[in-house]
């Protein structure tokens, strides 16, 4: 590792920003910047993301990582990210060729969806800030383990999390195993209330006659003020070297998620033969999860350029599968800049219990969602990145994504009045960000 | 049902053959010069992988796999 020259004797009126950010730092942890037997320098690393759907999503989202080694083999690790969203998302309703009339999720206040015009809940707003720490250290020369953890709390979600992992190497460190545990532990308390599932959307057009007749009928959908999930997952890993150009890893996972995964802000429209909307009704996913996940890594180094392949395949026992393919392919130029292309393939089976509506004749399934994110779909990102080296001696990269999802409507339903209907619109959105190391 | 130390036994062959076999890949640790660099390291870029991680959780119905997912966020 090579280490960046200290700095000596430098004016305190000339203190650069990595230094102010030490003291801080070191501040925080409740140490004294001046007693501490420093080992290394701080490291800091920042990023800055500007995230938007057309007419649907936007957020706004800043990272801030510090590390620092102590000694050869140890290493702390903290993060802070702090993120903002706006905007608006798809309720799960249908398109009519009328306009359709909403409730809020808080119950107060309503929104109309033009006729022909994918129904998009505009109330979303919310600001995240999470907090993560990690901590590696070697067991014996051979072994090492990391502790980590994490802590995000936004208006309406909260969740904190712990993790353990252990690595081997073996082989001249050519051979790397490892394991891991993880528990997140989850609570979701959203504006309304959690609604009772299949529970038809209150919705005031007229038939109360005072406006506490509305909040009992509102207030007899709702079940609770909040709920929990719980996440545990196991990772087993093996990093191989294979020559002096390339590398690949190995990853095994299983999660199990139990408690409350059913997203309170999400409906489903009842429809008619003549694929007219009769009701909306909230939607109802099963109570636990258990997902295995499979990831394979190569890295190659040709004279120029470093080029990244990767492959993930999900499966979980809500008959989800999904496919992704990952690459990067970075191309050296001189002074220190790179150019790097990205693309990343996406391919979805859906859940078995997704489904675009319901049919008014059909008997209310046990389980049913209408979310567009856990159906068929594909998806495509193609991005491109700029690093360069400032005179500081500190980095900068500029990236500039665009991603595209498209829903497979192999599926469409048969109902008649519903041909004409976009049941499955497609999402675009575009990510601009700029990372900063100093 | 196997036994229990006919398992172990067998888990521990296993993990001899495995791991033998490895050792016919990898390189002296004089020739990890381009290994040792930072852009070769298994996640080079952990600022876009975070950021990816938060992006796709929300938009899809995967998470994980490279890394643990971990607990969730209230995306909508």
């Amino acid at each position: 590792m090579q280490l960046k020259n200290q700095s000596t004797g430098s004016p305190l009126k000339n203190v650069s920003l990595a230094e102010k950010l030490t003291l801080a730092t070191t501040a925080l942890l409740g140490a004294s910047a001046n007693a501490q037997q420093v080992d290394a320098e701080w490291n800091y690393s920042a990023s800055l993301l500007a995230y938007s759907e057309p007419d649907r999503v936007s957020a706004t989202e800043l990272i801030v990582t510090a590390d620092k080694a102590y000694g050869d083999a140890a290493k702390l690790d903290l993060k802070v990210v702090l993120d903002s969203l706006t905007g608006a998302s798809a309720n799960g309703a249908i398109e009519q060729d009328n306009p359709q009339t909403f409730t809020r999720p808080s119950g107060k206040g309503q929104f109309v969806t033009a006729a022909n015009n994918t129904p998009l809940d505009d109330t979303f707003k919310d600001t995240r800030l999470q907090i993560a720490a990690s901590w590696t250290d070697s067991i014996t020369e051979q072994s090492r383990y990391t502790i980590a953890t994490n802590l995000s709390r936004e208006y309406d979600y909260r969740s904190v999390g712990a993790s353990g992992e252990l690595a081997w190497d073996f082989n001249q460190k050519n051979t790397t195993l490892s394991a891991g545990l993880s528990f997140a532990s989850d609570e979701i308390l959203p504006e309304g209330d959690i609604p009772l599932a299949f529970s038809s959307m209150v919705i005031d057009q007229g038939q109360f006659v005072t406006e506490d007749e509305y909040w009992n009928a509102f207030d007899a959908t709702r079940i609770a003020e909040s709920d929990t999930v719980s996440t545990s997952e196991l990772l087993l890993g093996w990093t191989q070297v294979i020559n002096r150009q390339m590398l690949v890893q190995l990853n095994y996972g299983y999660a199990d998620m139990q408690g409350y995964l059913t997203d309170p802000f999400k409906l489903l429209s009842v429809v008619d033969d003549n694929g007219q909307t009769q009701d909306l009704v909230y939607e109802n996913r099963p109570d636990s999860r258990t997902q295995h996940s499979l990831f394979a890594l190569t890295k190659y180094h040709f004279d120029e350029s470093i080029f990244d392949l990767s492959y993930r395949y999900i499966s979980d026992d809500w008959e989800m599968k999904s496919h992704t393919i990952d690459s990067h392919w970075r191309f050296m130029t001189e002074g220190g800049s790179f150019w790097e292309p990205h693309v990343r393939i996406y391919l979805q089976d859906a859940a078995e219990f997704y489904q675009p509506f319901l049919a008014q004749s059909q008997t209310t399934p046990e389980f049913a969602s209408a979310d567009y994110r856990i159906g068929d779909m594909s998806a495509m990102t193609v991005g491109l990145k700029y690093g360069f080296q400032l005179e500081g001696g500190e980095r900068a990269e500029v990236r500039l994504e665009y991603y595209r999802q498209t829903p497979n409507k192999a599926n469409q339903s048969s109902v008649s009045g519903l041909e004409n209907i976009e049941l499955y619109p497609e999402v675009d959105a575009l990510i601009l960000q700029f990372n900063y190391y100093f | 049902m196997m036994k229990k130390s006919n398992r172990s036994r067998l888990i521990t062959i296993t993990a001899i053959v495995f791991l033998s076999g490895c050792s016919s890949w990898g390189v002296d640790p004089w020739d990890r010069d381009l290994l040792a660099k930072p852009e070769m390291a298994i996640n080079s870029s952990p600022l876009d992988q975070s950021i990816d991680d938060h992006i796709y959780f929300s938009k899809e119905a995967s998470s994980g796999g490279r890394s643990f997912a971990g607990g969730g966020c209230g995306c909508n």
